[in-house]
């Protein structure tokens, strides 16, 4: 790896809660992220759910 | 896309409908749409597959209504070359369709739901605005049964053999949800075959289920049929004593499992990222978020079914693990935002501008924004007044800039819609007009007004012109709050040096920063060292070793054994930390605190364990092979000392160990019997598997309750186990030579470094984590981290996972020279403090303190960097002390004074 020249960016593929975590945490840290996804809004999955357990907080 | 303000016009004019997958296909959307109110961005789009321009070539309503010209049909796909140093895979999971079998009439019977459906069913802004009611007639249900493991542990019908992990959990929270929005008389019956509530505060919240009377059956349903042509449905199913019963039900849930997502599957492929038997992203126990190729990391249930704190767990751990990959190009491509130099306004007569926005026809529709804005120019040191069809859109924020600087505008009012998702906007606006974002203030003109008075349209504009009048006075005191930023000690302080302590070190040393090691023993390695296997068979010790070899040898580490925090002080960026080793006490400096306290298998005086020779807990048969040999039979038995009033929650993988042991028994001693007596097998996951490998090796699990525990007594030649069979109806007595106790984990005692760093445990002294959910590795105050069994009972590759994530999110600490934080944190007026401490007692956050002043006794002072502007000390201080900076008593006062 010494030998290249390493890129200081990151694609992050899904923009669900897994995803957004995962960007947030590279680019507080000093990286380039590039996040995609394939619908219209990031969210994913846990934006469709009411409440989580076992706190009963509101989902979105 | 920078021209849509989302006023939604576009959507309204749409002639074309198509169902709306967010809820699940039970709602309509048009072909123009945003997926859900607060979706980001918040920009509308079309699909191109249900749009009549582009279907049939003519239309183009939205167009033609759009108030800002943001539809472009000229937006073609293109295809994108990025150039990046890694890739995280994160692309999830999809619920499992259970359309396809017929047993479960879920295509058939409109009252036969999906938990997805029914997640929007219940959720106030789903399609039915959160009312329960039935499908087929509309009625509101008095009796829903939960189907648990659809699309989970089945090999007969879907060939997932795996547990999905969190349908359990979920189907006990739609039932409770749903007793709350139906009332005491709503009967909720959950059908399943294990209960699996392994996570953290899971089992309280069974329990509390059971005692609001949600009822628990343990069967598998095998027969749906609709009794009439209302659509009530008949369930038939066997108890466990063998009795057929058949119950009318008004709906059931379909607790559907998780299956990755085909288009992750298909990233993957491309990716050249090996998947494992049930396309999953393949990984190890030791490297649990690194793929089968370098550089490209997974996390989240892309990797295997898993619940969202641990998905957010691995999240973290990927970007630590990418940030080691890519350490020495950190920074080189990112540039910090620069606004123009803020302009001094403090001598300065307030010079009030106030945007009164239209909002399309949300707010003009109804309220008279021109007499609004008239009204508003009649203020005292109001100079300036607009009135923008939309504030928020690009054009109107480049003109708001314009005018700040040409009509020398010093405050800014803003009556529009809510600051919730607008002031950030705003502030941005004028710091980009060079003024402090602190001069700015929002009247919320139209969800608190138009929105909620659109039939009484002269009230409407009178009450938006209080608002505006509140504002403006408010406004007229604001003051410049000038950035709080904290220096950074890029270092971090460990508390642990097990596993997870360990692996959190190397990970932040390999990052290139350095980390200090506290541990209380003479070793490293904590816990770890007595476990040979993780449940997917990778060997522990090898890899323990390597560790500590690394740890003892990398530069960055400092490691101190046999030392003990004595004292600690400071806040993120800026902690220190006195350790004690011997008699010697060192100083360290650091700017982020990662907690691993780890934790034990608890001793237990139940089963004759310390009686009895033959009684063993947790590795001991693992460890002394030789106790195995010639032997007949073993007894294992599951959650001693967990799941009780003592310790009323679950330890997580002593079911997993305990089957792991067993089949590992079976492979070496075929001839032994082997027993497992458990009360639920928790084997979430993959571990599944492990469960079924078991069984067909001949290892017999018994259940039992824990009103009938099992009773071991000393025999002639070894031990008697008595244990009621639920299923025989009948008492066994099992002839055992070896019982091996599965005994509850418990957290290492803790209560000292909870209170050095003042870091909230829970009931049972686990440490306790920002967000259940979102935040689970961060404590609340900033700058420290939690990581392994001292946050809950967890296994080797999930300790490892969460100690990479610790290290990842620290990271976002130190890989800064400084840190922003709000400013809007407390003051204390000293010449006011009576140094009474009140406010010291109440701070969650440590910060504010008190200090000693020559001659004038004990006075407050506040530690700006770890206040989160809750404003606790302001409402506790007698002697009204104390302000919360942008909400002084006066600024508030001013506004309620208006309104009077």
């Amino acid at each position: 790896m010494s030998n290249k020249t390493t890129v200081g960016s990151v694609l992050v593929v899904g923009g669900g809660i897994t995803g957004m975590q995962s960007a947030l945490d590279m680019a507080e840290s000093g990286y380039y992220v590039y996040l995609i996804e394939e619908s219209p809004a990031i969210g994913g999955v846990m934006a469709q759910l009411d409440k989580t357990f076992p706190t009963n907080d509101c989902s979105m | 896309m920078d021209k849509c303000i989302a006023c939604g016009t576009c959507a309204e004019k749409c002639p074309a409908k198509t169902t709306d997958a967010f809820n699940e296909g039970l709602a309509k959307r048009k072909a123009i749409y945003v997926p859900y109110a607060q979706a980001v961005p918040l920009k509308y789009a079309i699909d191109k597959n249900r749009c009549i321009y582009f279907q049939k070539g003519k239309c183009r309503a939205c167009e033609k209504f759009c108030p800002t010209n943001a539809i472009n049909f000229d937006d073609k796909e293109k295809d994108i070359t990025l150039t990046v140093g890694s890739v995280i895979l994160t692309a999830g999971f999809t619920p499992f369709n259970p359309d396809r079998f017929d047993n479960y009439q879920h295509a058939k019977f409109p009252n036969v739901v999906t938990s997805m459906e029914f997640e929007r069913i219940l959720s106030a802004g789903g399609p039915f605005g959160g009312h329960i009611h039935r499908l087929s007639d509309g009625q509101e249900p008095r009796k829903i049964a939960w189907l648990q493991c659809v699309g989970s542990r089945d090999l007969n019908r879907c060939d997932n053999e795996y547990c999905s992990s969190v349908c359990c959990m979920y189907a006990i929270k739609e039932s409770v949800i749903a007793k709350e929005h139906l009332g005491a008389d709503f009967e909720p019956a959950i059908f399943f075959m294990d209960m699996r509530t392994h996570g953290k505060d899971f089992e309280k919240y069974y329990e509390r289920a059971k005692s609001q009377g949600v009822r628990f059956i343990r069967s598998r349903v095998h027969t749906i049929t609709e009794t009439d042509a209302s659509g009530t449905l008949n369930l038939v199913y066997v108890t466990e004593s063998g009795e057929r019963v058949s119950e009318e039900f008004d709906m059931v849930v379909l607790s559907v499992g998780m299956e990755p997502a085909a288009s992750a599957m298909e990233a993957a492929k491309t990716l050249g990222v090996e998947l494992n038997p049930y396309h999953f992203v393949k990984t190890s126990d030791m490297t649990p978020v690194s793929t089968s190729r370098e550089g490209i990391f997974v996390a989240g249930a892309l990797q295997g079914p898993k619940d969202i704190p641990q998905s957010v767990v691995e999240a973290s751990a990927a970007a630590c693990s990418a940030g080691i990959h890519l350490a020495s190009a950190r920074g080189t491509l990112v540039k910090e935002k620069t606004f123009p130099a803020e302009q001094s306004v403090q001598d300065d007569a307030p010079r009030i501008g106030v945007f009164v926005c239209n909002c399309g026809i949300n707010i003009g529709g109804i309220a008279d924004v021109p007499a609004v804005a008239a009204y508003a120019r009649e203020l005292g040191n109001v100079v300036f007044t607009e009135e923008p069809l939309f504030a928020c859109s690009q054009d109107a924020q480049e003109k708001m800039v314009e005018i700040i600087r040409e009509q020398k505008l010093n405050r800014v009012v803003v009556a529009a819609c809510t600051p919730r998702t607008h002031e950030p906007l705003f502030q941005e606006t004028i710091r980009n007009a060079g003024l402090n974002a602190y001069l700015f203030e929002m009247a919320n003109i139209r969800n608190q007004c138009t929105w909620v008075h659109s039939a009484e349209k002269e009230k409407a504009t009178e009450k938006a012109k209080d608002l505006v009048r509140m504002a403006v006075q408010r406004a007229n005191i604001l003051e410049p709050i000038p950035d709080l930023s904290v220096g950074v000690n890029k270092s971090a302080l460990i508390v642990g040096g097990g596993i997870a302590g360990m692996t959190a070190a190397i990970s932040l040393a390999d990052q290139g920063f350095a980390a200090s090691i506290v541990e209380k023993s003479s070793s490293l390695g904590g816990a770890a060292r007595d476990v040979l296997h993780t449940w997917r068979g990778e060997n522990i010790q090898e890899h323990l070793k390597k560790l500590v070899d690394r740890v003892s040898n990398h530069p960055q580490i400092t490691v101190f054994t046999q030392s003990e925090i004595v004292d600690a002080s400071g806040f993120v960026g800026n902690f220190e930390t006195r350790v004690k080793t011997g008699t010697e006490i060192h100083a360290i400096q650091h700017g982020v605190v990662i907690v691993a306290t780890g934790g034990q298998a608890s001793v237990t005086d139940e089963y004759l364990y310390g009686k009895h020779p033959a009684v063993t807990r947790w590795h001991d048969l693992e460890q002394n092979p030789e106790l195995l040999t010639g032997v007949g039979s073993v007894v294992f038995i599951q959650c001693v000392g967990s799941r009780n009033d003592q310790r009323p929650y679950c330890s997580r993988i002593c079911c997993t160990s305990s089957v792991y042991q067993a089949i590992d028994i079976k492979e070496k001693h075929p001839d032994t019997d082997v027993f497992i007596l458990y009360r639920d097998i928790r084997t979430f996951g993959e571990r599944e598997v492990l469960y079924k490998k078991a069984r067909e090796k001949g290892v017999v699990f018994i259940r039992y309750s824990l009103n009938k525990k099992p009773v071991v007594t000393e025999a002639a030649d070894g031990l008697d186990v008595r244990v009621f069979d639920p299923i025989l109806q009948k008492e066994l007595i099992i002839h055992a030579d070896r019982v091996n106790l599965a005994t509850a984990i418990e957290p290492s005692p803790n209560e000292d470094i909870a209170a050095l760093y003042k870091l909230p445990v829970n009931a049972e002294k686990f440490f306790m984590e920002a967000h259940a959910k979102l935040r689970p590795v961060d404590f609340a105050s900033d700058g420290l981290f939690v990581c392994g069994i001292a946050h809950y009972p967890k296994s080797i590759d999930e300790s490892i996972a969460q100690a990479m994530a610790a290290a990842g999110r620290a990271a976002t600490v130190l890989a800064r020279t400084s840190i922003q934080i709000s400013p809007l944190v407390s003051q204390v007026n000293r010449d006011l403090c009576i140094g009474c401490g009140l406010c010291t007692d109440i701070c969650p956050f440590g910060a504010i303190i008190q200090e000693e002043v020559d001659g004038k006794g004990f006075k407050a002072k506040n530690i700006s960097a770890s206040c989160k502007g809750c404003g606790l000390c302001a409402s506790s201080c007698p002697k009204k002390a104390i302000d919360m900076l942008h909400f002084r008593d006066a600024q508030i006062l001013a506004a309620v004074c208006a309104a009077a």
